[in-house]
């Protein structure tokens, strides 16, 4: 009897996993709701960006949704977004990209935080031929494989601080230099994202026949680098440019202090994320940071209005916000692109939305929206902000500026 | 060879500055070390949580601070709180490897190392985090050394400690016991010392010594979760290649550790850095496999 009892309870429950099988939990629009669907960290190393992220997306849907959303053959449809948490493991969000297009039949999908976990994405919707767009992977790498279904609208990693190098240069020709004179101090980590950074500061450098004196790489568990530091004051750069993280610019931003060093000329990616200005004070002054985006630039749409005005919706709907990072930014923009996209293809057709997305050229809260073949972002250039008395002050392209340029840095006690 | 001859021709003051940078963090390197050269020497366990405790050692002073505790008020919360842990550890993994084969306690340890990674990740996120310890920065040679004052009140401390450790296991019944126990556990289980308590005390102490050093390494340099492994490292470097029970050795490897990675990083460049604390260890032991030959050859 006994027996019986344990086999039935086993038929049961292997029948109830086959219906749970056999019925899709999500099908692609259900209704009058469009899913889209998005493997991304909510734990591990990535987790705070991802969190970032995922509240970016998330507020663009409200928006949407609150705006009439989307309309698509005269019939309105609500967005909505099925999470999957991929514990920042690219290998992870391979297995749920899979999941997500083969058992929930999503057909439309969201990037994941990271290149890497981007990079570990794509060849999966590729595979299936379902679009993504991606608004957290950044390395120049996933656009060089000829993806067809990979769409970012963020500016690649090779543009971070190579505006940095164009900035130097025109300083110089307006004290009548030649900037070839200029002699560059590098230091990057051997990783993926910051030897993308890495190329285009070269290339930029080379452009003006500027002499790059240091050229060191950082590791990736990065906790020293005063002997890069102590060749730097050796060598009397006119600029220096280091990119390594969070790890790399709270490193360097300590030793600078700690060093004491007066190159006129400071730039670093993760500036804020590393929280610089409040860890080492005046000692970051004149600091040049590179960001996607930032509340104070002039872009605007119809859906959020201005770039200030997502900044105070987003800290008012998201406690704890001091600052908007621009992880959540431009989450909030590839779900805009979406929108557009549907719109523009009238269908839910793949190909057709798929074509749609490719046209897309529009301009958003976060900037200008145009892909590449590849599917890289071409409209919108990366920013450069600079710290000015524990601001940051947006200093470069000089057509959204606010600031200029404080030149040399003014190093405070 | 550009960066040689910069350090020959181009500013010689450098080597100062490398030296300096060097002696001062290779202190800090010591104490890690002859923490490790402590639990392996009494207890033969290859402690491979050794930089884990150190990066524990960092939070918790970081922790603090988030409440304005400063560093140094930090410090002796750190060691109690992570000779507690250690002891805890002690009771719930250690005892169970000791005197097992070496492979039981180099993945118990290790294992107790992954643990301790993620619960930092979980506990305090992976964000890169650093103590401020307020101090000022002095500078000399027309700005071509800088020194700054932490560094030298670490180097200080680490002193202190270090003569402190010292006097303990000369003085105290404890650690006569716990030098007993190194030479002959059985003989000194027959005399009737309590091996399990000193044991214990002896994990407990090397995690105590470990969160001090972290204390001092969040002050100077940066700490994160996953950084833990690089202190592991250099702390075998140390110990083997000062031996067990000879804390000068202890002490000499560590400066000297913290000066080869000073050059070593200003020559091969930074990345390399970590590199150079593992050729030295390749050296080490290639040394030492050629001094074993020769005591092997002088008994025949």
């Amino acid at each position: 009897m006994k027996h019986h009892l344990r086999y039935s309870y086993l038929f049961a429950s292997a029948a109830v996993a086959v219906i749970m099988a056999s019925t899709p939990v999500d099908a692609r629009v259900d209704g009058d709701t469009i899913t889209l669907g998005s493997a991304i960290s909510f734990s591990g190393k990535y987790s705070t960006n991802g969190v970032h992220a995922s509240n970016g997306y998330n507020l663009a849907v409200k928006m949407i949704n609150a705006a009439g959303g989307v309309m698509v053959g005269g019939k309105s449809y609500k967005l909505k977004i099925k999470y999957y948490d991929d514990e920042s493991t690219p290998l992870r969000t391979a297995q749920l990209g899979e999941r997500l297009i083969k058992q929930d039949k999503i057909q439309f999908l969201l990037g994941p935080y990271s290149s890497a976990t981007t990079k570990a994405m794509a060849p999966i919707t590729e595979k299936y031929n379902i679009p993504m767009v991606e608004a957290e992977g950044a390395a120049r790498s996933l656009f060089t494989q000829g993806y067809k279904n990979l769409f970012a609208v963020l500016s690649t990693s090779e543009q971070y601080l190579a505006p940095v190098i164009d900035v130097a240069a025109a300083i110089a020709k307006k004290a009548g230099k030649d900037p070839s004179k200029i002699k560059v101090a590098m230091a990057f980590e051997n990783d993926p994202f910051s030897l993308d950074v890495r190329a285009g500061v070269v290339t930029a450098a080379k452009k003006y026949g500027m002499n790059i004196v240091i050229d060191d790489k950082l590791p990736r568990d990065l906790s020293d680098m005063s002997s890069t530091l102590t060749k730097v004051r050796a060598l009397k750069p006119d600029v220096l440019v280091v990119s390594g993280h969070s790890k790399g610019a709270a490193t360097a931003a300590r030793q600078i202090k700690e060093l004491k060093i007066n190159v006129p000329m400071i730039a670093m990616t993760h500036c804020e994320a590393a929280k610089v200005i409040k860890k080492f004070g005046a000692s970051t002054n004149g600091f040049l940071c590179p960001t996607q985006w930032g509340e104070t630039l002039s872009y605007k749409d119809k859906l959020f209005g201005s770039a200030a005005e997502y900044d105070k919706l987003f800290k008012s709907t998201y406690d704890g916000y001091k600052n908007v990072p621009y992880q959540a930014a431009q989450a909030s923009a590839a779900v805009m692109v979406w929108k557009a996209a549907f719109e523009k293809a009238n269908s839910f057709n793949v190909d057709k939305v798929r074509a749609a997305l490719a046209s897309t050229d529009m301009k958003t809260f976060y900037g200008a929206i145009k892909f590449s073949k590849a599917g890289n972002n071409i409209a919108k250039p990366m920013v450069l902000r600079q710290i000015q008395n524990g601001n940051l002050k947006i200093v470069a392209p000089l057509k959204w500026a606010s600031d200029s340029v404080q030149h040399p840095r003014m190093v405070g006690k | 060879m550009d960066n040689i001859s910069l350090l020959v021709q181009t500013a010689p003051v450098l080597n100062f500055q490398l030296l300096l940078d060097g002696l001062l963090i290779g202190a800090i390197f010591a104490l890690a070390g002859y923490g490790l050269a402590l639990v392996w020497g009494v207890m033969n366990v290859k402690n491979l949580a050794q930089g884990d405790f150190v990066m524990m050692g960092g939070y918790i002073a970081w922790f603090m601070t988030s409440f304005g505790i400063h560093p140094f008020v930090g410090l002796p919360i750190a060691i109690v709180l992570m000779f507690g842990f250690g002891w805890a550890m002690y009771l719930l993994i250690i005892r169970h490897v000791i005197g097992r084969d070496l492979f039981t306690s180099l993945l118990a340890t290790f294992g107790l190392a992954l643990v301790i990674q993620q619960l930092l990740n979980l506990a305090f996120g992976p964000e890169v985090q650093v103590v401020e310890s307020g101090f000022k920065i002095r500078s000399a040679l027309d700005g071509m050394l800088t020194v700054a004052d932490i560094k030298l009140v670490a180097l200080l401390l680490a002193a202190v400690l270090a003569i402190m450790i010292v006097l303990f296991m000369k003085r105290s019944r404890m650690g006569q016991a716990i030098r007993a126990t190194a030479q002959d556990p059985r003989a000194a289980r027959v005399m009737g010392i309590d091996t399990e308590n000193v044991y214990a005390f002896t994990y407990a102490l090397n995690a105590a010594i470990c969160g001090a050093a972290g204390v001092l390494i969040s002050m100077i340099w940066v700490i994160q979760p996953f950084f833990g492994i690089s202190y592991s490292i250099r702390a075998f470097v140390i110990v083997t290649a000062a031996g067990l029970g000879n804390l000068p050795g202890v002490i000499l490897a560590g400066l000297g550790l913290g000066v080869v990675e000073q050059y070593g990083g200003f020559i091969l460049g930074a990345e390399l850095q970590q590199f150079t604390v593992l050729a030295m260890l390749l050296l080490v032991l290639i040394w030492r496999q050629l001094e074993q030959k020769r005591h092997r050859q002088a008994l025949q």
